[in-house]
């Protein structure tokens, strides 16, 4: 059983890691502000979110794991507002320009 | 280790970054970016309290206090495209920096070793306050007068900000008027985030008793809580006549005072606690001294009144 | 588990870092407040790392706060942003 769980963290955590390394990729590489905001918010919400659902098992109790997913919870709505503002100044931006 | 250089790499790397940048709003930006690594390096250095009220106080209220200051300095935060500072004042400065520089690798390489500590001591009489916390119980108990002193320069800061308000501006309500947002993400999240974020501020307070938390970092997200509605136009914050609110910032250190008097008459010692009364009076100033904070922060990120400001 | 866990804090954390030469470079102020978000979630995601790593809570705690008023700071200065941007070359 506790050989099923570490394998399930490992493969989630090594997946959410892979989402981070995309985003960062992304935010770095991608030629404008459209696509860079693409790439950022995966890792937002998926990298985090399989990071989060990997370090479930591990954790002691119900407290800590409700407190866990409130993280994520909380990281997906601030990212989900901030992102169509990040949006709209851009096209604000380019267009003064 | 490999972390504590790459830290340590990159908040040096955010620093620079932040004085060398010509627009204000890049500088702000990089400040924000810095309080977080600085909360990781508190961290690193297994202070978790203090890399809470930097994650709060540091990274979140400086900077968007940094961005109040950004917007009032208007045309002229941003410094000049063309001009260079002469070859004199450029050696001056330089020397000036690494005089700094020297002064503070000297002082830590002859530090005494061991560094001298009354942690010892701290660890030996914190069950006397009944708390958990070895920093709460030196913030609120030994050391209490520094944390009342530091409660009342948070008033004083108010009084200084509202001092500047401009003609005619004295007694309405303080800060700029925000544009209202109606709908869309920011009126969203400015009333979804505030009944989480209080009560995540009331655990925060809660186990700083017995674990790193306190009142200062719970009053930071309380403060920005409250400025989350107001940025998006929602909460009118209160004329600064209102005798409510100025209860409200004093009320915290009044409490402070009023207790620390009574341990001088019951004690015999100004901030004394007496025996099985310490917890409970040390929570009772906690919790109202967390709601004074919490008010006092949020007005000076709002800045004095404005001209404009409604009446 | 507790090494695994540690590794990947290290890592997320590295990676983010790395995402701070686009606040560095910008160009655009969008650019700016993207990169903060993202070295904002790192860190949020390596202090849960580490926190359950080395079981302690407090950690769990800070990254409750940095979630908090991350999400603060990033609408604030997604508000602020002028409308002109770009810095100014040297």
């Amino acid at each position: 059983m506790s050989l099923l769980a570490n394998g399930f963290t490992i493969v989630a955590v090594l997946a959410g890691l892979v989402f981070f390394v995309a985003g960062t990729a992304g935010l770095l590489r991608f030629p404008d502000t459209s696509s860079r905001l693409h790439a950022l918010t995966k890792a937002d919400h998926l990298g985090l979110g399989l990071i989060v659902l990997g370090l479930l098992p591990q954790v002691g109790g119900v407290g800590e794991a409700a407190r866990l997913l409130a993280i994520w919870a909380l990281v997906m709505l601030s990212s989900a507002a901030v992102g169509p503002m990040i949006a709209r100044l851009t096209r604000g931006q380019e267009g003064a320009e | 280790m490999i972390a504590d250089l790459l830290l340590a790499a990159a908040i040096a790397a955010v620093a620079t970054g932040s004085v060398l940048a010509r627009r204000a709003f890049t500088a702000v930006a990089l400040f924000i970016a810095y309080g977080l690594l600085l909360s990781l390096a508190w961290v690193r250095l297994a202070a978790p309290d203090v890399a809470m009220t930097e994650a709060a106080i540091g990274a979140g209220l400086s900077g968007v206090l940094l961005l109040g200051a950004v917007r009032r300095l208007g045309p002229h935060a941003d410094a000049p495209a063309n001009l260079p500072p002469g070859l004199l004042l450029t050696a001056l400065i330089g020397i000036g920096c690494a005089g700094v520089a020297a002064a503070l690798g000297a002082a830590i390489l002859w530090l005494p070793e061991p560094a001298p500590t009354l942690a010892p001591q701290v660890a030996a009489a914190l069950p006397t306050t009944g708390l958990g916390n070895a920093v709460t119980g030196v913030l609120m108990s030994f050391r209490g007068l520094d944390t009342l002193l530091e409660a009342a320069v948070v008033v004083l800061a108010v009084i200084a900000v509202w001092s500047l308000a401009p003609d005619g501006g004295w007694g309405s309500a303080p800060g700029a008027r925000q544009p209202v947002v109606g709908r869309g993400p920011l009126s969203l999240l400015a009333r979804m985030l505030p009944p989480i974020g209080i009560v995540v501020a009331a655990h925060i307070l809660w186990v700083g008793a017995d674990a790193p938390g306190g009142k200062f970092q719970a009053a930071a997200i309380l403060a920005a809580m409250w400025l989350l509605p107001w940025l998006a136009g929602l909460a009118t914050p209160p004329r600064i006549a209102a005798p409510w609110l100025r209860m409200a910032v004093v009320a915290g250190p009044v409490l402070f005072i009023v207790v620390g008097l009574a341990g001088a008459a019951v004690e015999g010692a100004f901030l004394a606690y007496p025996p099985g009364w310490a917890k409970p009076l040390i929570k009772s100033i906690e919790v109202v001294l967390t709601a004074s904070i919490a008010v006092a922060l949020a007005l000076l990120v709002m800045g004095p009144p404005e001209p404009d400001a409604p009446r | 588990m507790a090494e695994f866990l540690s590794i990947a804090a290290l890592l997320v954390f590295a990676t983010a870092a790395v995402g701070l030469l686009r606040v560095l470079r910008g160009p655009g102020d969008p650019d700016r407040v993207m990169a903060a978000q993202l070295l904002g979630t790192g860190g949020i995601a390596a202090l849960l790392l580490a926190g359950v790593a080395m079981s302690a809570p407090a950690l769990v705690d800070l990254a409750l706060i940095l979630a908090l008023l991350a999400a603060f700071a990033s609408v604030a200065l997604a508000r602020a942003a002028p409308p002109h941007d770009r810095e100014p070359p040297r």
